[in-house]
């Protein structure tokens, strides 16, 4: 950093500073918009895709891409509330199935793109569809709600802690959420695993010529990724009333779209965890919050859409001037 | 003799920081073959490129057919008549060879490609030339040779009156080379002028009627191919004066122990059977001219490239290195001649790209130890004077000099003990280069074992105590430094008469 670099350079200022004007024109313009509980219901609508965001990342930013989170997702909510519901295993062991599941998800992904080297939107499709034909086997499945046995786990998401006026209650998934987003924005910029996640994105084969075992990584990515979507999982399940099959396709692209909005770059080699919550939060306003000003869904997606276009942009030209200063 | 048809007069033409042609005179007549020779480097693919108008020249006059002419794309050049054979040839694989041959220039039939004339049109060119090829092939189920003949084809078919063939022997095998100089002459007995860049002697004489010589960006000579010998080109070719104090004998002890020793390596058409030592504090120069096999030497050896066969011995004990982890684990460091595609990576900090070959040093449990990994970067940035305002400084705005510095930083934070200096100097500036050899110099001082491929005699037999000469894959000779000539290495670097 040779020279002092505007603070609107950093896109995760510019995504702040439109997650600020979209609640204040909702704000200004929805009356229902200000009540704390519609928030908290919009918050509870964003965890999943958080999750999902979080761990896609990953694959994002070493240039790859993971598009079996979403369809993933479901089914691993599926198999596990059959498993809660038909063969009484408790909701604790079934949410760990949930993650053990997208590991194993991840892990296919990560051996097909990292060992096998097929390309990670074709090996990605592949497990996607595979996710949701077994999905389309199970039927819909309740899992426990908040008043039967066991459905305490919608509470890690759902409940809110503190005292007093209802305002100053904070939803404890918000505070979940956030605490995973910290722990991972940690592990990619001090660990091993995310120093060379970011290499393998930026010059592969530079890494791999340094004696790095990359494949061993790169494969990582992956799996940490389809943790995420497991543990999204279990967020899905918390505040949904019934998971359905053939739903969750398309989710994925929500949280995608939200990780480059969060400053990721297209071409991988960057990108912060603490940028993707800021990005998710964008396209989550824009999926929920626009009803409340009076815009039907339709125009959530153009937009949301426009907003995508602007954040590539931003990053094509920021990559094009320091081709320049090369 | 007749008029030449294609004349280059006092052709200039300067790169940042590089002379690339000084007043370079070239011509060349119908119905003549005219070699270009020099030494990698020299300016013959400079020359070229102006000609058909990749570049644009800062001085100078081209004449053609009379005419002062200036192409400004090689679309132009292509109308007027005057056609590169490339070396890596230019074909789109999963087309056909007619769909090759038009490619750009498809004949229509109303919005409709017209693929019949395409094919019959082929089948012409390919009579006219005397050669069997079925347009409707697909061209990467071509042999190189075929493939090589489907530019010629395609060359003829822009009715090109220069063809100028840049290195198009060196993917053939004898066979092949042999067709393509029945063609060759055919073309000439046409009349058509022939411009043949190479580096095989044998050829040269076979082939050419004239040879023009170049070096170091200008004009040698031209001398009638009948009426000279290989040794007569050897000298205009390398008769340069070294400007920097070559070595004249071995700084290596005599009992130096011999750190690398490799058996019959194998890996490829570009690596036969190659056999050489190494010894501790020893720099051990690779010469050859392009295309050698000496980068694939080194590449197969690091385990960056499979290899078919060969023993690596290290520390006389016998590794199996198979990937660059496992070369890296026995102290063998890389840098390549690419170093922005295969040492750095530019968009990260000095900091990052010197510890990324032995992050394992620098953890603190799972966590990286950035203030350890901060003290042994600085460290190195004073040790090597590498100038950047601070650590975390990004490589990119770095120069060549001090990019090429960070990755001698990787690997000596990795604490290896055998550097491959693959092209150390390509792309740094004089003064930069200087610092770099002497930088070499005293890490070979200090015990370090460096191979060091170089494509430039000047710092082959400044840098060396021993020079390994490769030619087409295979070691063709060993010289100590002390023996070592410019036309010696030379000899050994070009091809023999068969």
């Amino acid at each position: 950093m040779t020279k002092k670099k505007s603070i609107l350079s950093d896109q995760r200022v510019i995504v702040l500073l439109v997650i600020l004007a979209l609640v204040v024109i909702y704000m200004i313009f929805s009356k229902e918009f200000r009540q704390y509980s519609s928030i908290l219901s919009m918050l509870d609508f964003s965890y999943y895709d958080v999750l999902m965001a979080i761990g896609v990342t990953f694959p994002l930013i070493t240039a790859g891409v993971d598009l079996s989170i979403g369809t993933g997702m479901v089914c691993y909510a599926l198999i596990a509330g059959r498993l809660i519901r038909d063969h009484n295993v408790p909701v604790v062991v079934a949410m760990l199935i949930c993650i053990l599941l997208g590991c194993i998800v991840g892990l296919v992904n990560g051996i097909l793109i990292g060992v096998m080297g097929l390309p990670p939107f074709l090996a990605t499709l592949c497990t996607c569809m595979i996710t949701r034909g077994i999905s389309s086997m199970i039927m819909a499945t309740p899992w426990p709600t908040t008043k039967q046995p066991g459905g305490w786990f919608h509470s890690i998401f759902k409940l809110t802690f503190g005292t007093g006026r209802q305002a100053t209650k904070i939803p404890i998934g918000f505070v979940l959420v956030v605490v995973l987003v910290l722990v991972m924005e940690f592990v990619l910029n001090h660990t091993k695993f995310g120093r060379y996640t970011i290499a393998i994105g930026s010059n592969k084969e530079a890494i791999t010529l340094s004696g790095v075992n990359v494949k061993f990584y790169h494969v990582m990515d992956y799996v940490i990724c389809g943790m995420f979507a497991g543990i999204a999982a279990i967020a899905y399940a918390a505040v949904v009333p019934t998971v359905q099959p053939g739903t969750g396709a398309g989710l994925e692209l929500d949280a995608i779209g939200g990780v480059f909005v969060g400053g990721v770059s297209a071409t991988g080699g960057y990108g912060s965890v603490l940028g993707t919550l800021a990005g998710v939060f964008v396209i989550v306003l824009l999926k929920t919050g626009l009803p409340y000003v009076g815009l039907q869904a339709n125009w959530q997606q153009i937009i949301t859409g426009a907003v995508l276009i602007g954040a590539v942009i931003i990053d094509v030209i920021k990559r094009r001037r320091l081709a320049k200063e090369q | 003799m007749s008029e030449a048809i294609l004349t280059m007069e006092n052709i200039d033409k300067s790169f940042p920081g590089v002379h690339a042609l000084d007043h370079v005179h070239f011509d060349v007549r119908s119905g003549e073959v005219h070699a270009l020779m020099g030494e990698n480097g020299a300016g013959k693919s400079t020359l070229m490129k102006v000609l058909t108008g990749i570049y644009s020249k800062d001085s100078g006059t081209i004449t053609f057919e009379g005419r002062e002419i200036e192409f400004h794309n090689t679309r132009e050049a292509q109308d007027a008549g005057i056609v590169i054979v490339h070396q890596e040839l230019n074909m789109v694989g999963d087309l056909t060879v007619a769909q090759n041959i038009f490619i750009g220039r498809e004949f229509m039939k109303g919005f409709r490609i017209d693929d019949k004339k395409m094919i019959d049109e082929s089948n012409k060119l390919f009579a006219e030339l005397k050669i069997e090829i079925d347009p409707r092939a697909k061209m990467s189920d071509l042999t190189v040779g075929k493939q090589q003949m489907c530019e010629i084809a395609k060359a003829i078919s822009h009715k090109a009156k220069v063809i100028i063939f840049d290195e198009p022997s060196a993917a053939l095998t004898e066979k092949e080379i042999e067709d393509l100089f029945v063609i060759i002459r055919d073309l000439r007995a046409k009349g058509l002028a022939i411009v043949y860049i190479s580096h095989r002697m044998d050829e040269i004489k076979v082939i050419t009627d004239r040879v023009t010589v170049m070096r170091d960006g200008g004009y040698v000579g031209t001398l009638i191919t009948s009426e000279c010998s290989k040794e007569d080109i050897i000298n205009m070719m390398v008769g340069r004066v070294i400007y920097e104090d070559p070595k004249t004998e071995s700084h290596v002890p005599k009992d130096a122990p011999v750190v690398l020793k490799v058996e019959h390596l194998n890996a490829g058409r570009m690596v036969q059977d190659v056999s050489f030592e190494l010894r501790k504090g020893e720099i051990l120069g690779f010469s050859g001219l392009m295309g050698a096999g000496r980068t694939e030497t080194a590449r197969a050896l690091f385990g960056a490239d499979p290899k078919t066969s060969g023993d690596i011995y290290v520390n006389g004990q016998k590794v199996t290195i198979n990937s660059p982890q496992d070369a890296v684990k026995h102290g063998i460091g890389y840098l390549s001649e690419d170093r922005k595609r295969y040492g750095i990576v530019v968009q990260k900090s000095i900091t990052e790209n010197s510890t990324m070959a032995s992050l394992e040093n620098y953890m603190n449990g799972a966590f990286i130890n950035k203030a350890e990994e901060k003290k042994i970067t600085e460290k190195y940035i004073k040790e090597l004077a590498t100038k950047t305002p601070s650590p975390d400084t990004l490589v990119v705005n770095l120069s060549g000099g001090n990019q090429q510095k960070v990755v001698i930083a990787k690997w000596l934070v990795r604490n290896c003990d055998i550097l491959i200096f693959d092209e150390p100097t390509r792309g740094i500036d004089v003064g930069a280069k200087n610092e770099i050899y002497k930088l070499m110099n005293r890490l070979a001082s200090e015990g370090k074992s460096i191979i060091m491929i170089s494509s430039e005699m000047t710092e082959i037999l400044r840098m060396s105590d021993r020079i390994v000469i490769m030619c087409e894959g295979k070691k063709t000779g060993e010289l100590d430094i002390s023996e070592a000539t410019q036309e010696k290495i030379m000899d050994k670097a070009t091809r023999d008469i068969a």
